[in-house]
């Protein structure tokens, strides 16, 4: 690839409290790219999204996305330079509607037209969002949440987008028809996309690139076939 | 029957001055977890800012409505700046800490406040010159002042305001969203330090309402006003189910309703016990209130 | 440097311009016109302030203090040395030698700030208990000492009762007034059981100030009488009251040298772990088998009979009881002591008491600024030094320490 990455982790080091979750992990991901993080429970994933957010502030190491250096920039200022995440567990507002999740979305957005068009698309993408547009996010089912997560991660019309653990808990239909959303925005609107997924089969499949974590270090990266085909992998994350 | 109409115009007054400091209390603790001590003394400050510009206004040859008016409004301001203050200084360093020592620099700041309003505006009640709002008039038997009216006027104006604000603004839904969920309001680019700043804004103002209208009431202020009240508005806040703006209302008004029956027909010298006492029931049998709880019960 | 030099001038550009904006009308805006001449003064005199220590902060930053911090940090090892090697023993003979000899080379009014001080440590040690040890923030602390000193004053001016039979008497009551208050706190999280205790205090306080026929409300108990001993006078047993200042001063030093062994003994018994174990994480201590509930009872208890103590010495001394003596200022100043002088420390909690009580009387005209004075510091203590000025020792490292 000659192209410049639209993110890049330089060895970054981070910690919860005094305990270091991550250690030295350095990454890049290419404009339109499908990349997955996988790697067992506690493993340092959802440490690496958030030190790339700025929700975790790393200790060591430059994170650069769009040609600017990016950590210790506030959460908050991503989301604008076309930055979003779909943290794990959904994290829909429970005591806001379906409609207002979407709104929030768009929270930094001016433009009251294109907001919308944009919400008008998402309960195209979703129907079952619209029918239930005024109901509070907590009464959702799992797979409406995520379905919501997703809808509102993409009212901010991002750039780069970062999934954490978007199968988690979900029945296999809903599964099937989020990982086909994601396959949808990537080739259509040219997403690129970071996807960290205890179920690596599914994440390999859907993705050009993967990167192994284990115990808070890059332990391997290569391409997802690559990946999928090796007899480690497929022994330790594949279950065989 | 007379009696009981008269207690329950009376309930509704006081209820809605709880329900208006009860609203600070419980956004801001909706948001940050805190109770914010040092809200209490937010209302005394406005019950003083309220002597201080009626007095000066009306010394200038404004007529009682228009100092009034313009009262509320500064004095909803000057609180707003001084509630800020207070959270930028003392709350703000401490996100990262200990819940007990936020709730210790709460109440730190809460006595600094109120020997502060002692300092400067000295030990002894400060009246009002001469009677302000004089009168009433009587309807079916219940006296009506024209005080009350005003009380319960403003407080419906201003809930009805702040209604609108959290529901149907944008800022609004961000407080609320800010509320529920910190970090993933972040996430989605809302920035919360902002949005914390305007919450103790917004409830500092409405305090600053109350203490005027109390002040105005009862004719003069006391700079110790703020702590009895301070404790009920935050037990109503609590009955109403904490975080809950709705719930504020409406433990408000009942806290206020129960404070002014249970003096009229049981006992007036007991009554500040009877809303500690609803507190410690409220807390102990049914801690997340009547109407549910809303707040941030997130981890990173 | 330089950005940071300006962001931090901006700042306080800023915040000096708020605190005008905040300080004026309170002290500018009169009947009779605008002035802004006093509220100036007082702002010209922080701000002042404030840049100076803000110019010393740029110094320190800058390394110009360099040259003094070697010799200082030699200074502070030498002197940490030096206490080091003192035996424990001997620096608290040392200390107990000069309170019991300190009644013979002051006057009266020392006496009489000594007794306070004694007083407050005694209520410190006890809120101590409560909030250092088991991490229990009460708020209504007060209302022990109230209960002592009523059971008491009641006791002795309706039955004569001895000041001496009214302390294991007094112990008790206020024993189950902490259990009474504590019940229903047993269950709640932290901030909500510091606005309860708050609440209890405050009904104590009504209840007294309004049952007249017990109490006589407002008005107080009057002829308490004082302690009482007898004493061998050559030919026999003579009855004596125990009235005068270095009297009284000696018994209350009894209460507290007994206050500090018992705490001290606390400190270091399973009991004590028990607590410690409970304000650290509620559910692990129970997971190993502590009953936190009987725990936090017990602790709500045992604070309580310091106060009560103090109490019944406080109704001896004063001879007189009012509710204006226990109010929520009282609860708030003792938990001052103890957040200031260093939580779960004895040592931290005497020197909170002496700070907060004699400070002030060394400073004549400081009186009205005492509380104002030490609620700003309260909130910048908890910045800062959250631990207070003589933290209380660990015991034991945790193993994320250690690496």
């Amino acid at each position: 690839m000659d192209q410049q990455p639209i993110l890049e982790l330089k060895n970054i080091t981070s910690a919860y409290g005094r305990i270091k979750a991550i250690r030295d992990v350095s990454l890049k991901v290419y404009p339109g790219e499908v990349v997955s993080i996988i790697g067992a429970n506690g493993a340092g994933k959802s440490t690496t999204l958030m030190s790339i957010c700025g929700v975790i502030r790393p200790e060591a190491g430059e994170v650069w996305y769009d040609g600017a250096r990016i950590d210790g920039l506030a959460a908050d200022l991503l989301p604008s330079r076309g930055l979003c995440q779909v943290p794990e567990g959904r994290r829909i507002f429970p005591r806001l509607t379906v409609e207002e999740n979407l709104d929030m979305g768009a929270f930094f957005r001016n433009d009251q037209d294109g907001i919308e068009r944009d919400k008008n698309r998402v309960f195209q993408m979703f129907p079952i969002l619209l029918e239930r547009r005024k109901q509070h996010g907590g009464t959702l089912s799992g797979g409406e949440q995520q379905m919501l997560a997703m809808g509102r991660a993409l009212m901010s019309r991002p750039r780069l987008l970062l999934l954490d653990e978007p199968s988690l808990g979900l029945a296999p239909l809903i599964v099937q028809q989020i990982f086909r959303i994601i396959r949808e925005i990537n080739e259509t609107d040219g997403v690129t996309v970071v996807l960290v997924e205890q179920n690596a089969n599914l994440a390999l499949k859907s993705s050009s690139r993967g990167y192994v974590l284990e115990t808070g270090s890059v332990v391997m990266e290569d391409s997802a076939d690559a990946l999928l085909a090796n007899p480690a992998i497929r022994a330790a994350y594949l279950g065989e | 029957m007379e009696f009981f109409l008269q207690q329950l115009a009376n309930g509704i007054t006081l209820g809605g001055v709880y329900a208006l400091v009860a609203l600070g209390y419980t956004m801001v603790y909706g948001i940050i977890q805190l109770i914010n001590f040092a809200h209490g003394e937010i209302y005394a400050a406005g019950g003083y800012m309220g002597v201080i510009l009626i007095s000066w206004l009306f010394a200038q040859g404004f007529p009682p409505f228009v100092c009034l008016g313009a009262a509320l409004v500064l004095a909803m301001g000057y609180c707003a700046l001084l509630a800020m203050a207070v959270e930028k200084l003392a709350y703000k360093p401490l996100r990262q800490s200990s819940r007990l020592s936020v709730l210790l620099s709460a109440l730190g700041m809460s006595i600094f406040l109120q020997n502060g309003l002692m300092l400067t505006q000295g030990v002894y009640d400060r009246a009002y010159p001469g009677e302000m709002v004089q009168g009433g008039f009587e309807l079916g038997g219940v006296m009506l002042s024209y005080m009350q009216l005003i009380i319960v006027g403003v407080t419906a104006l201003l809930l009805v305001a702040l209604n609108i604000l959290v529901y149907k603004t944008r800022i609004g839904k961000a407080m609320r969203a800010t509320a529920q969920d910190k970090t993933m309001s972040a996430l989605v680019g809302i920035n919360s330090n902002r949005i914390i700043s305007i919450t103790f804004a917004i409830g500092a103002g409405l305090a600053a309402a109350a203490g005027i209208m109390v002040g105005l009431y009862y004719g003069s202020v006391r700079y110790d006003m703020g702590f009895v009240p301070g404790i009920k508005a935050f037990s109503a806040a609590v009955l109403g189910g904490i975080g809950n703006i709705t719930g504020a209302m409406l433990g408000g008004l009942i806290i206020g309703m129960i404070e002014v029956f249970a003096a009229g027909y049981i006992s007036s010298e007991y009554k500040d016990v009877f809303a500690f006492i609803i507190l410690i029931a409220v807390l102990y049998f049914m801690p997340t209130g009547i109407m549910g709880e809303n707040v941030d019960d997130t981890r990173v | 440097m330089t950005i940071r030099a300006s962001k931090l001038w901006f700042g306080y550009a800023i915040a000096m311009a708020w605190f005008y904006v905040l300080l004026w009308p309170l002290l500018g805006i009169k009947a009779q016109g605008l002035e802004f001449a006093a509220s100036f003064a007082i702002w010209a005199k922080v701000a002042a302030a404030a840049a100076i220590l803000l110019v010393l902060y740029q110094l320190k930053q800058a390394g110009v203090f360099g040259f003094a911090a070697k010799p200082a940090e030699a200074l502070g090892k030498a002197a940490a040395a030096v206490s080091g090697r003192v035996p424990t023993w001997l620096a608290l003979t040392l200390v107990m030698a000069v309170a019991v000899a300190f009644p013979f080379f002051t006057e009266r009014y020392a006496h009489d700030v000594a007794i306070s001080v004694l007083v407050y440590i005694i209520l410190g040690l006890g809120l101590n208990v409560v909030v250092g040890l088991a991490g229990l923030l009460d708020l209504g602390y007060i209302a022990f000492f109230g209960v002592g000193a009523y059971t008491y004053a009641l006791l002795s001016v309706h039955f004569g009762i001895s000041f001496w039979l009214c302390l294991p008497i007094a112990a008790c009551f206020s024993a189950l007034a902490g259990c009474l208050i504590g019940y229903p706190t047993l269950r709640m999280r932290g901030d909500y059981l510091a606005i309860v205790t708050l609440g209890f205090g405050e009904i104590v306080r009504i209840v007294i100030n309004n049952w007249m026929s017990l109490t006589n409300g407002p008005n107080g108990i009057l002829g308490i009488q004082a302690p009482g001993i007898y004493w061998w006078n050559g030919t026999g047993f003579e009855h004596m009251w125990l009235n005068s200042l270095e009297q009284l001063y000696y018994i209350i030093l009894g209460l507290a040298v007994f206050t500090v062994l018992a705490v001290y003994r606390l400190n270091h018994s399973r009991i004590g772990r028990a607590f410690e174990a409970v304000r650290e994480d509620q559910t692990a201590a129970e997971l190993m088998g502590v009953n936190t509930l009987r725990i936090k009872l017990l602790a709500y208890a045992l604070g309580a009979v310091f106060g009560g103590l103090a109490g019944t010495f406080f109704a001896a001394r004063m001879k007189f009881v009012s509710p204006e003596s226990f109010t929520f200022i009282e609860s708030a100043m003792v938990l001052a002591m103890v957040v200031l002088g260093g939580m779960g420390s004895i040592p931290g909690v005497i020197l909170g008491s002496v700070a907060l009580i004699a400070l002030p009387e060394m400073f004549r005209g400081f009186e009205l600024y005492r509380m104002f004075v030490f609620g700003g510091v309260m909130a910048v203590m908890m910045i800062f030094r959250p631990k207070g000025l003589w933290p209380a020792k660990r015991l034991g490292v945790r193993s994320e320490e250690r690496d």
